[in-house]
């Protein structure tokens, strides 16, 4: 009788997963009603906001004029891209030198990547803050893109996938005059693909929704990605004390991720169970 | 086409303390078929990745007409490897992966690219030129159906049939093949068998044929090079082989299916004494050493009991194998023997018959316990 036994367990799990469900959807609920009412009624005693067309109109027209707000999206877009291309166009290469190829000091190199995994991003701040400022490149592109171009994290994962690509494969490439780059990017790059996928998920999320280090390296408006745009909007401008379009730019600035998110959710799941087949 | 020789020096390797090789010498003629034929774990398949330069030797030189390749890239040696696991791109369809090693060689990097290398000034020719040999090369193999396919859409034999047009498409000089049939059933495996002998005899390309299976190697060959614990033994055509091999270990291997063994005291008079009998035999006899003698199932008779030199012996099982059939018997001093006979003969003999077993003196080897058999004087050619 597992159906039966299961049924009345399924309904507890079932339940439990529901409440957390709405614990975890609530906020985004309510930042998404919050921007559509009008600042004096947000706070009105009920636990959602009421939503009126005329609130909608105010917070997002705030939101959009009072700051740059398209400007530090773009800004985060051509910096996550950037950082992304780069990621990859390096980790690739690594991955398959480290599985694949046989050069002395390999194994030490390997050890490296693992330790690398392990500090954070706050421990090499200020040697890197330093770098930047003595080479002039603080508020720029540059410094937000540079420092994580090189990530251990895509090398490993790549490692890990290409070690079981058979050895057989890469003669014959050899054999049919491919270079070791073209190995790389014409054979180990689309068997990697889902990889990449899971990677590329992981990385944009991580980088658009990065406050630490453009707030370390931007100063200038200009040069701001948009959750720094938003922590900037919250202190200075129009936007301090107005929560309805602090929410409808945080509605601005989520959406482009939760849609790409839903776009490409099934290579997500495929990624994270990718040891498993 | 030109096909090339290639000659093998003095080949050796080394896995940390194991010889995989020592001293291989081996020359191929140009459009010969070799089999390298042994144990799994001999060495046969490093020796051909060695040739095919995805090994380095140790010690020792390739070289192909004339041409040292030890410091050349495996793609430069002009020869196509076919793998035991067809090692097939898995993401390209069949057309190109048949296509893959023109594209690589003939389409510079930029032409390569999807649109901007059609712009490119006699990209598009290449392109015609590349398309059109891959169906022709298709068409051979009557991949012409599937060429759209991934690789994960194809059986076993339709697989192995890629591997073989990737090597041939651009009519490599020599061809490597290591163990390519091991993976089929067996109708399959004797039917690409014979596609692998046609395509040979079309194009006669120089060909060396890596297998453990010695029929395989009897069926394709011109000559088999025999190879223990990586050391060649013996280089022969395979009927050559078959009747003179040179050791115990090669006779062992080519046995199909059972060798008799029998250990003798050292010859006396140029005369073997078993069973208190004496056996003159053809092979010379050498320093006076103790010994093997080995001989067929099919060089030994079964006699009456009482015949005259016949050693005394007790069937134990039969085995029918067609046409023929296999008696299993014991022989007084615990030896065991096995005899060819017709299955016709066979059907008179029962479990638990004694009976006398001759052996055909003319057929049977000598192989004394230090090594190597000493050929008598009527020997045929090696």
């Amino acid at each position: 009788m597992i159906l039966g036994q299961s049924s009345s367990s399924r309904i507890v799990s079932h339940a439990v997963l529901v409440t957390g469900a709405i614990i975890m959807a609530f906020p985004f609920l309510w930042m998404i009603l919050a921007s559509l009412t009008p600042q004096s009624e947000i706070f009105d005693g009920s636990l959602l906001p009421t939503p009126t067309l005329h609130g909608a109109i105010d917070n997002y027209g705030t939101a959009l004029s009072a700051i740059p707000l398209l400007r530090f999206m773009a800004n985060g877009f051509v910096v996550c891209l950037a950082i992304l291309v780069l990621q990859i166009a390096i980790a690739i290469p690594c991955g398959y030198a480290l599985a694949k190829l046989s050069f002395p000091g390999r194994p030490i190199l390997l050890v490296g990547v693992l330790l690398g995994l392990l500090v954070p991003v706050q421990i090499p701040t200020i040697p890197i803050y330093i770098a930047l400022a003595k080479s002039g490149l603080l508020d720029s592109y540059a410094a937000l893109v540079l420092p994580w171009i090189i990530s251990v994290f895509a090398i490993f994962l790549f490692r890990q996938f290409f070690v079981t690509f058979p050895d057989e494969v890469l003669d014959a490439a050899r054999l049919d005059g491919f270079s070791e780059l073209s190995i790389a990017w014409r054979i180990m790059l689309p068997a990697a693909w889902p990889a990449v996928v899971s990677f590329s998920i992981f990385s944009i999320v991580a980088h658009w929704n990065d406050l630490y280090w453009p707030m370390v390296v931007i100063t200038n408006p200009d040069m701001m990605t948009a959750s720094l745009g938003i922590a900037y909007f919250r202190q200075a401008g129009e936007g301090a004390g107005n929560v309805g379009a602090l929410m409808a730019g945080g509605v601005l600035v989520t959406a482009p991720l939760v849609s790409f998110f839903l776009l490409m959710q099934k290579h997500f799941i495929r990624g994270l169970v990718l040891g498993r087949h | 086409m030109a096909a090339l020789d290639l000659h093998i020096d003095d080949i050796g390797k080394r896995f940390g303390a194991i010889d995989v090789l020592r001293g291989i010498c081996l020359r191929v003629a140009a459009g010969e078929f070799v089999t390298l034929l042994g144990p799994s774990g001999c060495g046969k398949s490093t020796l051909l990745r060695i040739i095919a330069g995805l090994e380095r030797a140790d010690q020792g030189h390739v070289r192909a007409g004339g041409r040292g390749l030890d410091a050349v890239a495996p793609k430069d040696r002009d020869l196509a490897f076919v793998f035991q696991s067809y090692a097939l791109y898995p993401h390209l369809s069949v057309h190109d992966n048949i296509a893959a090693p023109l594209v690589m060689r003939e389409l510079s990097s930029l032409e390569r690219l999807p649109v901007i290398g059609a712009l490119l000034p006699g990209a598009i020719q290449r392109k015609r030129s590349i398309q059109e040999r891959v169906r022709q090369t298709s068409g051979l193999l009557k991949l012409d159906a599937l060429l759209e396919r991934r690789p994960s859409a194809l059986s076993g034999g339709q697989r192995q049939r890629v591997a073989l047009g990737r090597a041939m498409v651009r009519k490599p000089k020599i061809f490597l093949m290591d163990e390519p049939l091991a993976n089929l059933d067996a109708a399959l495996r004797i039917h690409t068998r014979g596609e692998i002998a046609r395509l040979h005899k079309e194009m006669e390309t120089t060909t060396i044929f890596v297998t453990h299976d010695q029929a395989e190697a009897a069926a394709l060959s011109d000559r088999v090079a025999v190879i223990f614990g990586g050391e060649l033994r013996q280089v022969a055509a395979p009927a050559d082989l078959y009747r003179e091999p040179v050791d115990l270990d090669v006779a062992r291997f080519l046995a199909q299916p059972f060798l008799n063994e029998l250990a003798v005291a050292a010859p006396i008079g140029g005369a073997l004494m078993i069973g208190g009998s004496r056996i003159i035999i053809r092979d010379a006899l050498g320093s006076g050493l103790a010994g093997t003698l080995a001989f067929r199932p099919e060089h030994a008779t079964l006699a009456e009991k009482d015949h005259p030199g016949a050693l005394p012996v007790r069937v134990t099982r039969i085995e029918h194998a067609g046409i023929d059939a296999h008696v299993f018997v014991d022989a007084e001093a615990g030896a065991q023997f096995v005899a060819r006979i017709s299955a016709e003969r066979a059907r008179s003999l029962r479990d638990g018959d004694n009976l006398g077993l001759t052996i055909d003196a003319e057929q049977a080897w000598f192989f004394p316990s230090n090594g190597s058999r000493q050929r008598g004087d009527h020997s045929g050619a090696a």
